[in-house]
């Protein structure tokens, strides 16, 4: 479909528009980083911030939620980066390496770099000066895609962390990339990220992203993901930020044969959150774990829209997704599995499942299945209610007070997914971020 | 000596729906096991449920009290740690919270709210598994997420395993020889048994006498259209067997 002209310019937009006027000199890149920025703002503002209109954007209408665009937040002083050191707590225990992006600059000198072999860890921002071949060879090409949000982030964006692990190398620690926003003042993070597991790789990827709070900071991240022939990739993202921020997010993640990917996605703070995964399984044979849960409350609006294309023959994917709903909040799942015509023997399921403790809060859920292959097996369904009176009231028939009744079962219910991560550590870890949620309810 | 449960002129209905509960009065003193028998529908289970502060249920008259204590404007939690139990007739699964972490929770909210001394998880495990053994629950069983894929009788004798480890003063047994057969009857009686104390009492609800040749009631109540209609010894449960309840029934209308 052709995309209308748009010219009736928000305010957003048009801060947008200077923003890249006077940032495209000096952002990092060779001239033909700087050609791709070009193109990929004019594609951006042919049509605008999305809105209700564009399909993959029904539920979040980004041209009424984000009403102007905060300036490229400056690089981070000395203070902040001395700051952000104690940042990542909720993964402490995970005896992961540690790297420091703060501001949507990547931060060396506070990031674990000793050497490992198989492993190269590159800043983005040095990558697209260099015109490193990795990143010119994947920018944008894993799952090519016209999404705005992910043009605005190819257009503007600073920096961010470039992984590569070699062929056949299987990482000794999982890799936590720690993303803190230190401002005191509202600013807008472009952070660009690139992981590329060779053949037979392994590689747990962490992240974390935690800001301030009441300040309305705009994160527009994007992460490329190459897993190659039979390696084992995982990542596992814990959206923390700040309560008056909003961030989207952007994960393309290409998968190879007989690999095996997994992605698991929780949303703990944040006033605007939106993760946009579009997964393909290009090559046979791989299975692909996807999943996530929101915990929400206030007036948090949170939308995870899932696009996981099965390209080659008999890859297995299993997508579950829980959302816990308190006061007015929101939660917005959307999920796509499109079974290309050679993937025979697809096996696909995918489930969505929301929980709403209050009256006004909303979930919205939007499965779609889209096939193009006659010999699979795939399934969806939703489903969103309240807690189960009845097991409340059989749990406090034993003598549990109605607050740990009702988070007993909440705990059980995102449970569903947390159990589905295979890292112990990261699973106590964010089992006990998921108890301190349901303290603050108390 | 303050009878352990009073309970005087009850009426109560379903909450926007009908009358179920319809001016029953019951004195159970301490020690006492009262066996509750009457046709489906009478109120047996929402009389029990009405006694443990179920939702849904609204008291439009009368008084019940646990030594002494009024209950009806307590929360469920708040009459489980005075020392109520309800075994469920049908006890619910729950998907999610294992069985462990559940009576964790429960025994050590009880201890909590008494001002008791909580119990520590090693100590709970081995007073959990000396339970089980009596009750053939395995350790299997118990890692099981609470009552999920357990049979109806496995589900009775978890019920009987909460009631031991928690040591109510008062229990309530719904029903609890339905859907089991000789065997499991035998195993969840003896149970039951073993608690019965000086101090402690018993309401057994059933339909059937047969429980009641297990556990043996002091007295007999036959409850019919929301109240106790007529009252006797352990014998009026063999007879009721060989009655049925048609007279009561006529005799309540
Ligand atoms: N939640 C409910 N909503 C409507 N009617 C109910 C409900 N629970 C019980 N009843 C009705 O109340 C009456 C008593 O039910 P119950 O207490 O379960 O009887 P019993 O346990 O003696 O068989 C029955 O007529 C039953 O249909
Ligand atoms: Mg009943």
């Amino acid at each position: 479909m052709a995309a209308a002209v748009h010219l009736m310019k928000t305010p957003a937009e048009l801060a947008l528009a200077e923003t890249f006027a006077a940032a495209a000199d000096r952002l990092p890149g060779t001239p033909d980083i700087a050609a791709g920025r070009a193109a990929a703002f004019a594609q951006f503002s042919a049509r605008g911030l999305p809105h209700r209109r564009v399909e993959a954007w029904r539920y979040t209408d980004l041209r009424t939620l984000m009403r102007d665009a905060a300036p490229l937040a400056a690089p981070p002083d000395a203070a902040a980066k001395a700051r952000a050191g104690g940042k990542g707590a909720l993964f402490a225990a995970v005896a992961a390496r540690r790297l420091y992006v703060v501001n949507g600059a990547f931060v060396p000198g506070l990031s674990d770099l000793s050497p490992e072999p198989g492993l190269a860890i590159l800043s983005m921002a040095a990558a697209l000066a260099q015109g490193d071949p990795l990143v010119a060879g994947h920018l944008g090409q894993v799952v090519p895609s016209d999404d705005a949000v992910l043009a605005l982030n190819t257009a503007l964006m600073g920096d961010g962390v470039v992984i590569h692990v070699a062929k056949g190398t299987a990482l000794a620690r999982p890799i936590h990339i720690v993303h803190v926003a230190d401002l005191a003042a509202p600013a807008a993070l472009f952070v660009r990220s690139l992981l590329v597991a060779e053949e037979e790789a392994s590689v747990s990827l962490i992240e974390t992203h935690e800001g301030p709070a009441d300040i309305a900071y705009q994160v527009n991240g994007a992460l490329e993901i190459v897993a190659g022939d039979g390696a084992r990739v995982s990542r596992v993202k814990v959206t923390a930020e700040g309560s008056a921020a909003q961030h989207l997010a952007s994960l393309s993640a290409r998968v190879g044969a007989e690999a095996a990917f997994s992605e698991a996605g929780f949303v703990l703070g944040g006033a605007l959150v939106r993760n946009q995964l579009a997964i393909r399984l290009d090559g046979a044979d791989t299975v692909a774990h996807v999943c996530g849960a929101s915990l929400l409350s206030g007036r948090q609006h949170a939308d995870t829209t899932l696009v996981m294309e099965h390209a080659a023959p008999r890859c297995e994917s299993r997508e579950a997704f829980r959302a816990v709903l308190d006061g007015a909040a929101r939660d917005v799942f959307q999920g796509r599995i499109a079974v290309r015509q050679a993937a025979q023997k697809t096996d696909a399921r995918m489930m969505s499942r929301a929980l709403l403790l209050s009256d006004t809060a909303e979930a919205n859920a939007k499965p779609e299945l889209e096939i193009f292959a006659d010999d699979v097996q795939c399934g969806h369904g939703c489903t969103a209610g309240a807690l189960d009176a009845n097991q409340k009231f059989y749990l406090m028939a034993r003598g549990i007070p109605a607050t740990e009744a009702e988070a007993l079962l909440i705990e059980a219910f995102v449970g569903e997914v947390v159990d589905q991560i295979e890292d112990e550590t990261v699973r106590d870890a964010l089992m006990g971020a998921i108890r301190a949620f349901l303290l603050a309810r108390r | 000596m303050t009878p352990l449960l009073e309970i005087e002129d009850l009426h109560a209905e379903i909450e926007g729906g009908r009358k179920i509960l319809d001016g029953l009065s019951l004195t159970v003193n301490p020690g006492e096991v009262h066996a509750i028998m009457g046709p489906n529908g009478a109120g047996k289970s929402t009389l029990s449920y009405v006694l443990s502060g179920k939702p849904g249920y609204v008291i439009t008259g009368g008084s019940i009290r646990l030594a002494g204590v009024e209950l009806s404007e307590l929360t469920p939690d708040a009459r489980a740690a005075l020392g109520l139990f309800l075994a469920f007739q049908y006890p619910l699964e729950i998907p999610g919270v294992s069985t462990m972490a559940f009576l964790h929770a429960a025994v050590n909210a009880q201890k909590k709210k008494r001002g008791e001394q909580e119990m520590t998880s090693p100590e709970l495990l081995k007073r959990v598994r000396e339970i089980g053994k009596s009750l053939d629950i395995t350790a299997e069983m118990l890692r099981r997420p609470l009552n999920v894929g357990f049979s109806g009788g496995e589900k009775k004798r978890n019920e009987t395993l909460q009631m031991l480890l928690l040591e109510p003063k008062l229990c309530v047994l719904d029903e609890t020889d339905s859907g089991l057969d000789i065997d499991a009857l035998k195993v969840v009686s003896a149970g039951v048994n073993a608690l019965r104390a000086p101090e402690r009492s018993m309401v057994v609800i059933t339909h059937y006498q047969r429980l009641l040749d297990y556990i043996v009631p002091d007295v007999v109540h036959v409850l019919a259209a929301g109240r106790i209609v007529h009252t006797g010894g352990k014998e009026l449960a063999l007879e009721l067997e060989a009655t049925g309840y048609a007279q009561f029934q006529n005799e309540a209308a």
